[in-house]
This record gives C-alpha cells, structure tokens and sequence, in this order.
C-alpha cells in the first residue's frame, strides 16, 4: 500500500507487516535478514523515517502490562498511544512527564525520535523518563536495555530512529498530577528579541513555548506569543472524550497561501496582543490543540507538506533565527505553526535531537521550489551550530546531518555490528547514509 | 455490567473489551491463545476492570463449549451476566474453500455450527436468569451470497437467521439478542486487504457496538451506513447480481 508520514511527503509503496505479539514479531526479523524493512509506530514522524518497502507495525504490540502506583511506572507494548496512557493514568492522577503535540505517537516511536515537550527546559526528552525496554534486536534476540544495562543499545536506541530494532515493550515512569488542568498563560512579544527574552526570562516555568508569526517583517520579525504553563492545583481529574472535528478530504492546497495565512496570523496575533491572561485549560486542549482536528494534515494539500525544526545554541540563537525568518519571510513561504522554544541541556543518547539553546519549527507547503529554501536555511543552521529534528525530516542531506550530529559514526558502527546484513533501514537512514541503499522506493 | 466475550482475542472483541474495562466492568475472556489471553487480561486490568477471568478453549472444540460457559458463569457467581458477546470469525480462502469440501466445513463451523453450540448453551442460561443480552458479531457479507466470499457468508447468514428467531423465543423472558453486522475492518482477519475509504477500525466498531448494547438494539450496521450499502446490494436482481463479480 501507499504509504507516507504525517507530512505526506513522500510517498513509498511499502508492504505492511503487523505481528500480533512479540513472538510472531521475532519471527519476522529472523526470518528476515537481509529483508530490509522499518519499524512504524502510529506513523506521526513527518518525513521518510518510518518509510522502507517493508513496514514493521507495532499496532498489535498495544498492550499495558502493569501500572506500578507506588513505583509511579507504567509499563506497556510499543504500540500503546500516548492517549491510552493518559486515558488510564489521568484519573488516578498520573501523568506522562514529557508529552509531544500530539498524542497519538507510540512509546515506540516517542522513543525512536526521543521526543521532548514544552517542559525540556526543566525536565528533559522522553527518554530521560524512560526505565527500560526491551528491544528486539535485528538478529531476532531480545535485549532489555536501560541507561544501565546494555547502555549502548540504550543510547543508540533511544533518538536512533528504528534503526537498531524493534521496541516490544517499555516501562515509563511517572509523575503525580493533582488535576487534569493546566494553569495558562499567554504573553505578547512583540518581536525576536522580545520573544527571546521572555522564554529566557521564563525559564524557571515548567510548560514554556511560544508561537511565531514567521510572516512578520523588519520590526515585527519574530512576533509572537508566549505561553506558559503549569499543573493546575484545583480541578477534577477526569477523562473527557470529545468530538472531534475532522478534515475528511484533502483541501486543495492553494488555500494555503501567503495570504491567508498572514491573515491567520495577524488574527491569532491581534487576539493575544492585548491580554496577559491566564486560564485554566483541560490539559488535553492545553497540550494537543491540533489533534482537535483530526486529519488537519490534508490542509496542506495533495502534495503534502515538510516541518522543519532544527535547535540553534543560546549564544547563535538570535542571529540565526533572524537570519532564518528574514530568508523565509522574503521568500513568501510561511506556515501556521512556528513554534519556539528553549531547550536544556542535552542527553547522552547518540542521535537524540535536544540540546541547549533554541529551537524553532516552521512547516511548510510541499512546492518544487521549497527544497532549495530548506538547503538554504541548513546552512544558517550549521553555521550558527545547530541541527535538525530527525522525526520531521524528509530531504536533509547525509552531510548535514553529519555536521549536526558528531556522533553519527558511533552509531554508524554500532549499527554495522548489531545489524551486518542490513534487515532495518528506511528511506531515511539510506538518505542520511547510516544505511545503505537497497530497493529504490517510489518517490515523488 | 458482567461480560462473557467468546472469541475473546479478536480485533472487535479487544477493543469492545477495552471499552468496558474502562467503566470498571467485570469480564471473563474465552479464546484460544492462552498467552494471548494472559496480557489482554493483565492489559484489562489496568485499563481498570474489577475483574478479568480466562478460559482457553479452542471453538471447534465443541464438547468442551458446556464446560467453559460453566467457568465463565461460576466466575460471576451469584451476579447476573449482563451482556455476552460472541466475537469469534475466520476469514476463509474462498477459492481453496470452494474446492475443498473439508475446509469448507471446516470455516462453516468457525463461523456458524460453533456460534449455534453457544448459544443453544446460553440462551437457557439467560432465560434463567430472566434478563442480559446475548450478541453475536456476524457480517455484512451474510446479507447476500457474493462472489469472492459466499462460504464466509452462508456461515454468517446462518447464524443471522437463527438469531432472528432465537430472538422472538427470548423475549418474553427478558433477554436481548443482538446482530452486529460489521462491514469491512481493518484487523489482523483482513491484513491482506489494502485498506481505502470503507475501511474502519476495531476502535470504532467497538464504539458502536456499546452503544447498540446500551440501546438494546436488534440489528445493527457498524458503521451504520453498511445498512444502506447492504440494502442496495440486496436490492439487485438475480438476473443482474449473478454477472456481479464484486
């Protein structure tokens, strides 16, 4: 079947595999070698990076195992959602300590892409919560990893995109959380500068981020609004199920243009100008306001789009992001969400993307003539130092993400070692050179 | 509310399960994988179940359906059981079923003679009791004899018609019976299928079927527009539904 990431692009024809348990799953990658194929979670990576001709799901792997109330650790297949986590945890009043933009990613994949929240700043990516897992190595073995025992496949695994196998299970601690609300604040910035401060000057709050309106020019670059946020004292905790709004077909996408979308913009702006308010949100709008749309993907039309986030250090942060929304307000192409945040100090996992500084993430229409941009835009972010976010990338070049990630050749040789007949890789790792090439996929 | 899911294991029945284990239900889990049985209970439990019993029981196995039903009934001991659902299915070859009589049957007891030894088993047992439901997911495809699955369907279409009638028997006792016709979803039954718009998830059978349950419905269509789709396909005549291929 046609297969893609949330941004729809690109595309691969890919057979789907999805084993039922661990046993079956096992079966699979032994009888398999050479085979090469990918682990998919709930596919929310952006690009390529769950994409090959062979697709391992861990859909069926969804099974909660324990829920350790003194222990404060849950612990479930790599399949279980971050929503049925919080589903069950939330009213008994635990709670994940790093959440991601959206809730419907798999543990496997949060560890995959060691995704990080609006609190990175005071309590790191997800894998810093994580206890253990075990990983089913290429060979068909498993391994129980931690930052203990068989540290390396830890720190390889977790950020290492799938490559070094398939997470069967994992145990995630938790926290206490006396309501299902969250404190909010919204604060205007009026420019970088402005916004800049603000996250710094706020850096002591445990939920910080701030959106962009990344069509702004010359004074008013960088605009934009800063939220804050923390764990409401009063409040019930409940489940609630909403309705969800759906987009059911795709909008052509030349809806999305440079006008409507300042016009959106300059809304969303005017709305927050005025007002340093404070609220108390359900913590499922507070965190996940985009999953209020399901399908909000096929706004950008059949092409699909690419998000785009990279991290600049603290001292390079201003000018980089300057530099970088002065080259995309001048070239017309915006987004909705550009969204800043600071980030602390980094882990010690080899390919986790977190690491002190700022990171900014724009998402744009997928057009011909986008990709030149982005080359353009990697080489502000190297010069400044940064990287980029493997999870949300589709066309970064093997150099550039070498340049970002030093630690690409120890991975690269751990994975040569656990993985010498190449059974895992994606269209991704063929791209970033960690793997080889095999069968070409279609692409467009 | 008390539960007995049989064919405990499969997409529709996970997920129903799920649901209920949620609002704190108790339930007892009859299918054939044993270790299968032990993480969805343990997974039930955590979901927030009081309850969760097992019982391993291969359905074609039918002298062994009297004594599963009596663990399943002695779990729930003096309380009623207020809802059992039969969930259980095979996806026949239709091709190798059409020239394999043995495997033809085979699929027929899967799908139909199985669920009929159940419910001649429970159906007393819930006319005892004087009220609860018994449901059974059968198919769309038994609503009309199709080309590439008609074993498949006449197993499905048998144990529609017995639960028509078996219907009107239990209602002056207080028992509900429930047909829940499933159209096209996207489970381990079905994974060599591409998947398009038609297509939709356990999850949101497993929805519907609480809310039939909760309404006390005779019939349903899950999603409800099968109802219409079916209609129109039985609405075809003969002459021209036999060059049908579909």
């Amino acid at each position: 079947m046609r297969l893609s990431g949330w941004g729809r692009y690109p595309y691969a024809e890919a057979s789907v595999l999805a084993p039922r348990d661990a046993d079956s799953t096992a079966q699979i990658l032994k009888t398999s070698v050479g085979l090469r194929m990918i682990p998919r979670g709930a596919g929310r990576s952006y690009g390529d990076s769950a994409l090959a001709t062979r697709v391992l799901s861990s859909r069926y792997l969804d099974d909660f195992l324990s829920l350790d109330r003194r222990a404060l650790t849950i612990r479930c297949g790599a399949g279980t959602t971050l929503a049925e986590i919080l589903r069950v945890c939330v009213p008994q009043g635990l709670f994940l300590p790093v959440l991601s933009g959206t809730k419907n990613v798999t543990i496997g994949g949060a560890i995959a892409a060691d995704i990080h929240g609006k609190n990175h700043h005071v309590d790191g990516s997800f894998c810093d919560h994580i206890e253990r897992f075990t990983l089913l190595l290429p060979s068909g073995e498993t391994a129980v990893c931690s930052p203990t025992e068989n540290k390396e496949y830890f720190q390889a695994t977790c950020g290492g995109m799938g490559l070094t196998g398939m997470i069967l299970d994992a145990t995630v601690s938790l926290k206490k959380v006396p309501s299902a609300f969250i404190s909010a604040q919204s604060i205007p910035a009026a420019n970088l500068k402005e916004s800049l401060a603000l996250l710094r000057q706020h850096n002591d709050k445990q939920y910080v981020v701030a959106w962009v309106d990344c069509l702004a020019k010359e004074s008013a670059l960088g605009r934009g609004v800063i939220y804050l946020g923390s764990h409401s004292e009063t409040g019930k905790l409940e489940h609630r199920s909403k309705r969800r709004l759906s987009v059911p077909f795709t909008t052509p996408g030349f809806l999305l243009n440079r006008y409507t979308m300042g016009g959106f913009n300059q809304l969303y702006y005017a709305r927050h100008r005025f007002k340093k308010s404070v609220n108390s949100v359900y913590y499922d709008d507070y965190f996940f306001p985009l999953d209020r749309l399901k399908g909000w993907n096929r706004l950008y039309g059949s092409g699909g789009f690419l998000q785009y986030q990279f991290v600049l250090p603290d001292d390079a942060a201003e000018s980089g992001l300057r530099e970088t929304l002065e080259t995309v307000s001048r070239s017309g192409k915006g987004s909705f969400l550009a969204v800043l945040k600071r980030f602390g100090p980094a882990n010690a996992n080899w390919l986790s993307f977190p690491s002190e500084g700022v990171t900014l993430t724009l998402d744009f229409k997928y057009e011909p003539d986008l990709l030149p941009l982005l080359d353009r835009l990697d080489e502000i972010v190297l010069a400044a130092g940064g990287r980029h976010y493997l999870a949300k990338d589709a066309r970064m070049s093997a150099a550039v993400f070498r340049q970002g990630y030093p630690n690409w050749h120890q991975f690269k040789a751990l994975k040569d070692r656990i993985d010498p007949a190449g059974s895992l890789g994606s269209l991704q790792s063929d791209r970033l050179g960690l793997t080889q090439a095999g069968v070409r996929s279609s692409q467009r | 509310m008390n539960i007995l899911l049989i064919g405990a294991s499969s997409a529709i029945a996970t997920a129903v399960a799920r649901r209920y284990a949620a609002n704190h239900s108790s339930l007892f889990l009859i299918a054939r994988n044993g270790s299968r049985l032990a993480l969805q209970q343990q997974d039930l439990l955590v979901r927030g179940a009081a309850r969760v019993g097992t019982r391993v029981l291969d359905l074609l196995n039918h002298e062994e359906h009297e004594t599963a039903i009596s663990a399943a009934t002695e779990f729930f001991g003096e309380d009623d059981i207020d809802l059992v659902l039969i969930c259980h299915g095979s996806l026949p070859d239709q091709e190798a079923a059409e020239q394999d009589f043995d495997l033809a049957r085979r699929e027929i007891d899967i799908n139909g003679l199985s669920v009929i030894s159940l419910l001649t088993r429970l159906a007393p047992y819930l006319k005892e009791q004087g009220r609860g439901m018994l449901a059974v997911v059968t198919s769309v495809a038994g609503d009309r004899g199709r080309q590439p699955n008609f074993v498949y369907g006449a197993a499905k279409a048998l144990v529609s018609t017995y639960l028509q009638g078996l219907r009107g028997k239990l209602l002056p006792y207080g028992v509900d019976v429930l047909d829940i016709r499933p159209g096209l979803v996207d489970s381990p039954m079905t994974q060599q299928f591409d998947k398009g718009l038609l297509w939709s998830s356990p999850e949101l059978v497993a929805r519907q079927i609480e809310k039939a349950v909760r309404r006390k419905r005779h019939t349903v269509y899950v999603p409800g527009y099968w109802r219409l789709i079916m209609a129109v396909v039985r609405s075809i005549p003969e002459a021209a539904f036999k060059r049908l291929k579909f």
